[in-house]
């Protein structure tokens, strides 16, 4: 409240007592604020230090904050020991083809769901979000391997749509039930088939809500390693997984671990900040994460 | 109408009747869901049916399968090293519920405000959320680190003594809803934020008139407004809390000993360490139904809080 009027301009007739009060709402606002964002800042720098500073620096006692010669060494490290490019190649195939995959099939079934009202559909998906992932893991193990199918990319990518078609169900069907019938009716009246109503004019109106299921099914897909950890042969490996390997091999390399860890989550990192208005949407309204 | 299945693209088909039609439209847009509904079968449904049937069996990869009744359920009834694996879950699951829950809500009340920068201040705020598991993490494994890590260091300036955090079996646990709260609150944040955006503006204004403090507001209007929302986040974070895997495999696997054996952590072991599948699938029908039962539970809490 006290933050709301402090942007006016100020004014001299202001009673001494009132503007201590505002100065004093203004402090413990900018406190509150940087309570809150510390944690996740604090973790966040600390891992960038690390990544830029030599590991002499980074075991010492008490701890460098800020590296005295920051260096890149950490991060050509993590590239030359170990074929982080073809990880990461693997981690952005596998996101983006199950998200992609995800909305071909997610989309019409959000559509389909909200227009028939079949809620019982929805609660599937409910089932989805309650199941553990690794409950699937069994039997696709077998089955892959059956298959012959567990050393590729698509073993991945199919496990990865339980992951991002709920989530594109759920968001879609948000979208599709708070749009509003009139224009579809109007194309329905007009002779137009109802697969033409949905193609040609929902779907046109609801891409802000494909744009949301999109970024969310990729980046939980991009963050998934429990699929990956059982699933992946040494070629279908992602960064999740390839990290983890390097956690278990060098324990106390911590600038190189620092730094792959870094290169993991670095672009979920950027995406966030940058469609953080989206997220915020889809998160609200869908509640769903991998 | 069997065969138009197939034909999604179909036009309405000219009833006499009103109600036909729309009946006959209903029908045709649950088309649209057969994609989906059919790559669920595949992914979902099977694995399903798969383990049930395996929960039946004896087998051990490289072994013959037999069939054994429920005899994988009556192991797991005995099983001591399940029985605190259960326990562990469920404790590990009330605190990484309550703290989230706890500083989610406070953090939207302050989110709920409007001030310049808000936008952006709300994304650094959800980056844990989105942040890869795994990588956070191996940070966190850092930070813990007793002789090294930075976070006996800053208790040491606050005059605090140091901690093993999940290098010791008493700490271990706690230290993991650590990390799971710094991860997690954000979530909670965002859903509480939707409640207080939909939020009717009278009861408030009307209260601020009749000269009610900042505090009271919040007790006897913001707040019973927002538990519907606030039970959400209770129900996703107790699901999500009881799934909880990959930040517990990457910093302790289950240790040290067996301090941090979680549920889904045992059945790790049990499936890919030790392959005894069919009691591996026998833990998988539990532990469904043990997040089942905690749902529904919630869920029903969470239509009295709508009444009330």
């Amino acid at each position: 409240m006290g933050v709301a009027t402090s942007a006016l301009p100020r004014r001299q007739t202001v009673p001494s007592a009132l503007r201590w009060r505002r100065l004093g709402s203004r402090l413990g606002f900018l406190l509150g604020l940087i309570v809150l964002l510390s944690p996740a800042l604090f973790v966040f720098l600390w891992m960038l230090s690390l990544s830029l500073k030599p590991d002499v620096e980074n075991t010492a006692f008490p701890p460098v904050f800020i590296p005295t010669s920051p260096t890149l060494g950490n991060f050509r490290e993590v590239f030359a020991t170990s074929p982080f490019a073809l990880y990461a190649r693997n981690s952005f195939v596998v996101a983006t083809a199950a998200t992609l995959l995800s909305l071909l099939v997610g989309v019409p079934a959000g559509y389909g769901i909200a227009k028939a009202k079949a809620h019982g559909l929805a609660f599937v998906v409910l089932v989805s979000r309650m199941t553990p992932g690794l409950s699937y893991l069994i039997p696709w193990f077998m089955l892959f391997r059956a298959l012959g199918l567990h050393n590729t990319l698509w073993a991945l990518i199919i496990t990865h749509l339980v992951i991002g078609l709920p989530i594109t169900i759920w968001v879609m069907m948000g979208f599709f039930e708070d749009l509003h019938p009139e224009l579809e009716e109007a194309a329905l009246v007009d002779g137009a088939g109802i697969w033409a109503a949905f193609r040609d004019v929902a779907m046109p109106l609801a891409r802000p809500g494909m744009v949301v299921a999109a970024i969310l099914a990729f980046i939980f897909s991009w963050n998934n390693f429990i699929f990956a950890v059982v699933l992946a042969g040494p070629d279908t490996r992602t960064l999740p997984v390839a990290v983890f390997n390097v956690l278990t091999f060098e324990q106390l390399a911590w600038g190189k671990l620092a730094a792959a860890a870094l290169v993991v989550t670095l672009p979920v990192l950027l995406l966030t900040v940058f469609v953080q208005r989206q997220i915020v949407a889809g998160m609200t309204t869908g509640g769903m994460k991998g | 109408m069997g065969m138009t299945l197939i034909s999604a693209g179909r036009r309405p088909a000219r009833a006499a009747g009103r109600a036909g039609a729309s009946y006959r439209r209903r029908d045709k847009y649950i088309r649209f869901a057969l994609p989906a509904l059919l790559v669920v079968a595949a992914v979902i449904v099977f694995p399903w049916l798969y383990t049930l049937f395996m929960s039946v069996q004896e087998w051990q990869v490289g072994s013959d399968r037999v069939f054994v009744g429920l005899d994988n359920y009556a192991n797991l009834l005995r099983d001591t090293r399940f029985h605190a694996a259960v326990g562990r879950t469920l404790a590990y699951t009330v605190l990484a519920v309550a703290l989230p829950v706890l500083l989610g809500t406070i953090a939207a009340v302050f989110f709920h405000r409007d001030f310049p920068w808000r936008g952006f201040f709300r994304g650094i705020f959800v980056l844990p959320m989105m942040a890869t598991p795994v990588a956070i993490a191996l940070v966190w494994t850092m930070m813990f680190h007793p002789q090294l890590g930075v976070l006996n260091y800053l208790l040491s300036l606050v005059g605090l003594p140091p901690s093993l955090w999940v290098y010791a079996p008493n700490t271990v646990i706690p230290a993991l809803v650590l990390v799971e709260t710094w991860q997690w609150t954000p979530l909670v944040m965002l859903i509480v934020l939707g409640g207080l955006a939909a939020m009717p503006t009278e009861p408030l204004e009307s209260a601020v008139v009749d000269g009610a403090g900042p505090w009271r507001v919040f007790r006897d209007i913001t707040l019973p407004l927002t538990l519907p929302f606030i039970m959400v986040a209770v129900v996703l974070r107790a699901i999500d809390a009881l799934k909880a895997f990959d930040t517990i495999f990457a910093i302790t696997q289950g240790g040290p000993g067996t301090a941090s054996e979680t549920i889904n952590i045992y059945l790790y072991l049990q499936a890919f360490s030790f392959f005894r599948i069919g009691h591996a699938s026998a833990v998988v029908v539990v532990f469904f139904l043990l997040i089942v039962a905690l749902a529904v539970g919630l869920l029903l809490v969470r239509q009295r809080t709508k009444w009330a």
